[in-house]
């Protein structure tokens, strides 16, 4: 039973590291940019909620309405202003300017309210749902849905709009789609602003189910990368199946063996995948050989 | 026609490098401050920032064997830093060591293992090419964390090591650690220089520049990458081995630190990555900037703040690096002084020509 509990935990929690593992990818997949700086625009977005919270008194799943356009101006600007100039070594000099964001939001962070852990509080956050012996916590259960729901959208748009197609075209020949008429700087540009604004609502979701502080990001954009590795770069159908998987497999690990193991074990799989299959799981080998 | 022609073929090609005189100049003038440093600058504050900027010192000219010259940035050196300091904090007290000079002699086992460490690690992390490379290094580094967080009996877990300072007086205390860094910089230094100038060297460069042609070429890239990363590793360790007694004591998130995988990329990057003297130049400034920060302000959020800041300008403005920059400038005064030479050197042939 407590096995099956820790999966069951896993899948939900799996939800939110899918959806930003999503983002994640996808950004990659378009323009060759791992944004390193996630973990720490989730942790931003996880203090406008709280901020929202606190002053407003806002539900934190209201309180997205006015956090998620914040950072989605917020990635436009970092497009514009620092990822657009770059001219050569695309792949190397975004990365490294993605953790100089990163570092300078934990700075901010840090600064403006102190290092002291803090957690969102609504009035639900401790209820849960029983069903069959299983315990559902009730705001794990309404992140998942939150988390399905966005991910749903993301599919649509992807693959039903006339955005997505441009977006996929981009994602599969760059210079072949700016030659059909694809202005590949707006599809890039609004790409990183839907991955980013999707860190409003995942910060949201990480700070309602986690206590946090500004130094959170390393850990959480340590699993975000490890996740989007082992699914493959640029795979988002990987992406969500690794999420599940990783997280399923560190909450049992946790049950089974002990709780400072979980996210060891979590690490250790990568490593090997990898000795493997250096691709990862989902990727596909050459595409990406440089 | 042609005959004349020949014979007033120009002498020597002009030399685009800056004189040899001004550089053995400055270098020797550089290094004379930096033997003098802690005698002329005896407060116990500045020579403590001295040996920081020492030690990554050390550390960056290590980290630019590897990643500099091929081009692969690594961001999770932070491991053979902490393995360096694991190993000294406990050697030191497994062998009983007595604090003092004794202490330094662990510094040349730190590096051989950490030089130990980095081979299975280098094998498994280099089968990836670049950006998968950088995102592996620094889920190694986290893995690294949390080992030292979990092999409780052996590395005492989040409450660390402690190791005893030696027994010196406040005044001279910094003194020779200073010199020992400094003793280790020139080693690594030299090291760096000899891997520049050998066909080894050249093979580094090639992967920079172009992997599937190197191999094409015939180099062993895999091998030529393993023992670089490992060069790069042992000088990591030798710097962990000289900060854990410096500073005392030994803790995982400070011995497997993500923000000292980021202070050294910025120093690199600072003083031009691949150059044999940029990333000392960007240790120099920036370390003892970074230590004078933490001394003043205490919290390290402002300079997190700072280092951001500066480095996404770094990249913007001189994505090349500092000291690449000046010798440009140099370059184009050459250029410039060449083509003055020119324009006026025809006059004077029709002159006497006629």
């Amino acid at each position: 039973m407590l096995i099956a509990q820790a999966v069951l935990e896993g899948v939900l929690v799996g939800g939110f590291y899918a959806l930003m593992a999503a983002g994640l990818t996808l950004v990659f997949g378009v323009m060759d940019i791992v944004n390193f700086a996630i973990g720490a625009l989730i942790v931003l977005g996880a203090y406008l909620s709280y901020t929202v919270n606190v002053h407003l008194h806002l539900d934190p799943f209201v309180s997205l309405f006015i956090t998620t356009p914040i950072m989605t101006v917020l990635g436009f600007a970092i497009y514009w202003f620092l990822i657009k100039p770059i001219k050569t070594d695309r792949v190397v000099m975004s990365l490294l300017t993605m953790f100089a964001v990163a570092t300078l939001i934990e700075g901010v962070l840090d600064l403006t309210f102190n290092s002291g852990l803090v957690q969102i509080h609504a009035s639900y956050i401790n209820n849960s749902l029983k069903i069959g012996g299983l315990n559902f916590p009730l705001i794990y259960v309404l992140s998942f849905l939150l988390s399905a729901f966005l991910l749903a959208m993301l599919f649509l748009v992807t693959y039903r709009t006339k955005f997505g197609r441009s977006l996929r075209a981009s994602m599969q020949n760059p210079v072949a789609a700016r030659l059909v008429g694809i202005n590949t700087d707006k599809v890039s540009g609004i790409t990183l602003a839907i991955g980013i604004g999707m860190a409003a609502v995942g910060g949201m979701i990480f700070g309602t189910t986690n206590a946090f502080n500004a130094a959170s990001s390393y850990d959480l954009i340590s699993r975000l990368l490890v996740i989007v590795i082992l699914g493959g770069f640029g795979s988002v159908g990987g992406a969500l199946v690794s999420a599940i998987f990783m997280l399923v497999v560190q909450d049992v690990v946790s049950v089974v063996w002990s709780p400072v193991w979980g996210s060891t074990t979590f690490y250790v799989i990568l490593i090997v995948v990898l000795l493997v299959r250096p691709q990862g799981l989902f990727g596909k080998k050459g595409v990406r050989a440089q | 026609m042609s005959t004349q022609l020949a014979t007033n073929t120009p002498a020597a090609p002009p030399s685009y490098e800056i004189p040899k005189i001004a550089r053995f100049g400055s270098l020797g003038v550089v290094a004379i401050l930096m033997v003098a440093f802690p005698v002329v600058f005896s407060n116990p504050t500045v020579t403590t920032i001295g040996v920081f900027a020492m030690i990554y010192l050390v550390s960056v000219t290590g980290w630019n064997i590897f990643s500099g010259y091929s081009g692969y940035i690594a961001l999770g050196h932070a491991v053979f830093f902490g393995i360096g300091q694991y190993a000294t904090a406990m050697l030191a007290s497994y062998w009983n060591i007595t604090p003092g000079w004794q202490t330094f002699l662990l510094i040349p086992v730190s590096m051989v293992l950490a030089g130990i460490a980095a081979v299975p690690i280098g094998f498994m992390l280099l089968r990836v090419r670049k950006h998968t490379f950088i995102v592996l290094t620094i889920a190694l580094m986290f893995i690294f964390q949390l080992f030292a967080y979990n092999f409780r009996s052996w590395t005492g877990g989040s409450q660390g090591l402690e190791m005893t300072p030696p027994s010196w007086s406040g005044d001279i205390f910094n003194m020779p650690f200073y010199y020992v860094g400094l003793g280790l910089s020139v080693i690594a230094l030299l090291t760096s220089w000899v891997v520049r100038r050998s066909k080894f060297g050249l093979g580094l460069l090639a992967i920079r520049d172009d992997e599937d042609r190197a191999r094409s070429l015939g180099i062993k890239t895999t091998q030529t990458k393993l023992i670089a990363f490992v060069i790069s590793a042992v000088f990591l360790g030798a710097a962990g081995a000289l900060y854990a007694p410096f500073v005392g004591s030994v803790y995982p998130q400070f011995s497997f630190d993500p923000a000292f995988d980021l202070s050294l990329a910025v120093m690199a990057f600072t003083g031009g990555l691949g150059t044999l003297l940029g990333p000392s130049v960007g240790a120099l400034v920036i370390a003892s900037a970074q230590q004078y920060f933490l001394l003043t302000f205490g919290g390290a959020n402002v300079f997190l703040i700072v280092y951001g800041v500066l480095f996404i300008l770094i990249l913007r403005l001189l994505p090349g690096g500092v000291v690449p920059a000046l010798s440009m400038q140099w370059q184009h005064h050459v250029v410039r002084r060449e083509r003055r030479k020119l324009e006026s050197e025809p006059q004077q042939e029709g002159v006497a020509k006629q």
